[in-house]
């Protein structure tokens, strides 16, 4: 029985590599299909990083009609005095346009000494902290921003503006780091009240208003009750507001373009099939090459299983090749492509569940184009494959 | 020698003999050519969508370097301002803001683009018709809704009431823009806009010229006229400009795409033709003993290779016109408000497909065919 074994895994292996150039052209494919299975999915996993990032004692507070209308700075100080809050921080979408369009990258105006205690996962020197908040016009950037456009502490950044209109221009004062892997590292921070002394000389009428605030909560499971006591408070004024959890705040970004993240879904399941159509063409047409031998071994006597298991333990060994190589050059595939796109995707991160569903959609490859050829082999006539030539 | 080329039929028939392969390689490559027409189809959809949402006569002005119109404030004074140029036919100071609501069925929420405007202001828009109910009447808390939006948004279609701005706003008609921008957005009168969202400034003045090439003198005064912050932008342009991001976004996500599947379609195909050549070994010294060249084997085997892709392409075609029945909605990110789109298939896109998956079934078939085409007439008759 040793013996057997050991004979059907040299038998595979020898049939596996008999047609080299077609076996190294099917592997070829899976590597192809396997990589950009999983940078598909890297990216879709890319959508949901706020989300991800989102602590559960962080509830953001926004104007009710819609984000674009912002809401009165007093409400600040009546959100502070609320029961169950413990601090809370302004913060203003910016939205300045940095050399070109194209070079984007998030720009919030926030309270700076409350919002670094409330993100402990923005990781700031010590120092650089002191001289970011003595500095009014300073500002704060995430490393990846920062090696991307190759900002250095003390560099002037100047930025025209869209939503606040003039040209302005900031001082970077630190670079932060993130926490984790996952934490988006590719914003920039500035003074909150550096914006609105701008604002009440160029344009008075929009000065003490704030885009949203986040409310940082002392126990988390009073979430729901404490965003029902901040609406509650606003009810019926001139800016209603809508309060909910960071991680609620985040998905409602994620369903607003929740078609696209439905798009490269499918398209990432259609590069399997394509490959499946591929290997199990490989497949079929090795199978029809070695009827005759099939029809052999069974005539030696060895079951219609033995037989269909050398088919589907040539199609999974060469599944299995694809699939890992794949898997291999995703890490490395995925770093490139994170520095080609610089700040478009804060976090490109491969997943341990995106590795799980390549090697399974690897081996699912593998079995289903087994599946007819290995039927046909394991049923052969030996009479009728005998004669069979080619 | 007569014979000089090996019938079409050869070849044919011989993916027919083979018809798993066929179908399979064939298979693959259809899935490619359907993703890389579907990808060109919503390009042209979103940019079809945005280029008939402008007017060729029509000008946008926003207040300089503002993205989008919600972005924008032109100033009331400023507003007038532009009103009293004598090149403006027709002019409308028009609101724009977004709404949160929910589509319907589901919880998830998204930005309803919301327009401000004057009865002028509808008359600048000719391709908008009235599919449901009436218009708004001017003065009042009425609001239409644009086609997409009314289907797809809870508490928006017809005789429904939607709140926003501390007000209670009732939908009296639902209006249809042949697919353009404005079938995502909801129309209503811009003073009683501008006193609900407590606003001060308009968004944009849309305007119509009374001779279009005017335009350029026009754009040149109010620019630099001191007394205005304003860009000025034929309305064309302007719509093409917020579709660019998106547009971007999708042309090379779905290009490198379909390159990339590409390559496992040819590599399909050239399996499958290495194994036909192996296999007809026998054949081909045969052909060739009978007096058919070398160049005639090529190019047979190039043929068959040519309409394996021809296959994909048609079963690919075929799947992605279907998707002319699916609406894209999504938000879009200029200005930041849901936008639908369709599908939309042009002939362009029909002779794209067949290039691209001409250029997969030539690259897969050349290797092969020159293999086959190198075949010795002695070795090859022997092989058998």
């Amino acid at each position: 029985m040793q013996l057997l074994k050991r004979q059907f895994f040299i038998l595979i292996a020898r049939n596996a590599l008999r047609h080299r150039l077609r076996t190294g052209l099917t592997v070829l494919g899976l590597v192809i299909a396997v990589l950009s299975f999983g940078l598909l999915q890297t990216v879709v996993g890319a959508w949901y990083a706020g989300a991800n990032a989102a602590a559960p004692d962080r509830l953001v507070t926004r104007n009710a009609i819609s984000l674009v209308f912002p809401m009165p700075l007093h409400y600040r100080d009546k959100i502070r005095a609320l029961d169950g809050v413990k601090r809370v921080g302004a913060a203003s979408w910016f939205g300045g346009i940095y050399q070109d369009p194209k070079k984007f990258f998030p720009q919030f105006a926030v309270d700076a000494a409350q919002y670094f205690e409330m993100y402990p996962e923005y990781r700031l020197a010590d120092d650089d902290k002191r001289a970011f908040l003595r500095d009014r016009r300073g500002a704060v950037v995430g490393r990846k921003l920062a090696e991307t456009y190759g900002f250095k502490v003390g560099d002037t950044l100047p930025l025209r503006g869209t939503i606040f209109p003039g040209d302005w221009s900031f001082t970077v004062r630190a670079i932060y780091d993130g926490a984790e892997a996952r934490t988006d590292t590719s914003q920039l921070f500035f003074h909150w009240d550096y914006l609105n002394e701008t604002l009440k000389r160029r344009s008075p009428r929009r000065a003490d208003q704030v885009g949203v605030f986040v409310v940082q909560i002392a126990e988390p499971a009073r979430s729901a009750e404490v965003s029902q006591a901040i609406d509650a408070q606003f009810r019926n004024s001139a800016a209603e507001t809508l309060t909910e959890t960071e991680k609620a705040f985040q998905l409602g970004f994620v369903a607003m373009t929740e078609s696209i993240v439905v798009g490269i879904r499918v398209v990432s399941f259609v590069v399997v099939f394509i490959i499946l159509a591929v290997m199990a063409n490989t497949m079929a047409m090795t199978a029809r090459e070695r009827l005759a031998e099939y029809a052999t071994l069974k005539a030696l006597g060895f079951a219609p299983g033995y037989v269909a298991a050398l088919v589907f333990g040539e199609s999974l060994a060469i599944a299995a090749a694809g699939g890992v190589i794949g898997i291999g050059c995703t890490f490395p595939v995925a770093a490139w492509f994170g520095t080609q796109t610089g700040t478009l995707f804060p976090v490109l991160e491969v997943s341990p569940a995106t590795v799980v569903m390549q090697l399974a959609c690897a081996l699912a490859v593998g079995i289903a184009a087994a599946v007819l050829p290995g039927r046909r082999a394991a049923r052969v006539r030996i009479v009728e494959g005998l004669r069979a030539i080619g | 020698m007569k014979v000089k080329a090996i019938p079409v039929a050869y070849s044919l028939r011989n993916l027919w003999t083979r018809k798993l392969t066929t179908a399979l390689t064939a298979g693959g490559m259809a899935l490619v050519v359907f993703v890389f027409a579907a990808v060109l189809m919503l390009d042209a959809g979103l940019r079809q969508a945005l280029v008939s949402t402008g007017q060729a006569d029509n000008i946008v002005v926003t207040r300089r370097s503002a993205g989008s119109e919600v972005q924008s404030g032109v100033e009331r004074t400023q507003a007038a301002l532009v009103e009293a140029q004598p090149e403006v036919a027709v002019a409308s100071k028009e609101t724009v803001v977004l709404i949160a609501q929910p589509k319907r069925g589901t919880r998830a929420v998204s930005n309803i683009t919301v327009r401000g405007l004057s009865p002028a202001g509808i008359g600048l828009r000719p391709q908008v018709r009235l599919s449901a109910g009436r218009m708004f009447r001017p003065g009042s808390t009425e609001i239409v809704a644009g086609r997409s939006i009314a289907e797809r948004f809870a508490g928006v279609g017809l005789g429904e009431r939607l709140r926003f701005a501390a007000r209670d706003w009732l939908v009296v008609g639902v209006f249809d823009s042949g697919g353009s921008g404005f079938d995502s957005e909801i129309w209503g009168d811009v003073d009683q806009m501008m006193q609900s969202f407590r606003r001060q400034a308009y968004s944009s003045v849309i305007a119509r010229l009374a001779d279009s090439t005017g335009f350029d003198r026009l754009k040149q005064r109010l620019e630099s006229d001191p007394r205005l912050t304003v860009d000025v932008k034929r309305e064309r342009q302007f719509y093409e400009e917020q579709s660019a991001a998106l547009s971007g976004f999708i042309s090379i996500l779905g290009l490198t795409l379909s390159v990339i599947f590409s390559i496992g379609a040819m590599i399909g195909a050239m399996i499958t033709m290495y194994a036909a050549v192996a296999g007809r070994t026998g054949e081909i010294g045969a052909l060739r003993a009978l007096g058919f060249r070398r160049r005639a084997i090529l190019v047979a085997f190039l043929a068959e290779a040519l309409l394996l892709a021809a296959l994909g392409w048609a079963f690919g075609l075929a799947l992605a016109s279907l998707m002319q029945l699916v609406q894209i909605s999504t938000m879009n990110w200029q200005s930041f408000g849901e936008l639908a789109f369709s599908f939309t298939l042009t002939p362009k896109i029909v002779l794209q497909s067949l290039a691209f998956a001409a250029a997969m079934g030539f690259a897969g078939g050349v290797l092969p065919a020159l293999r086959a085409a190198r075949l010795s007439i002695v070795d090859a008759l022997r092989a058998a």
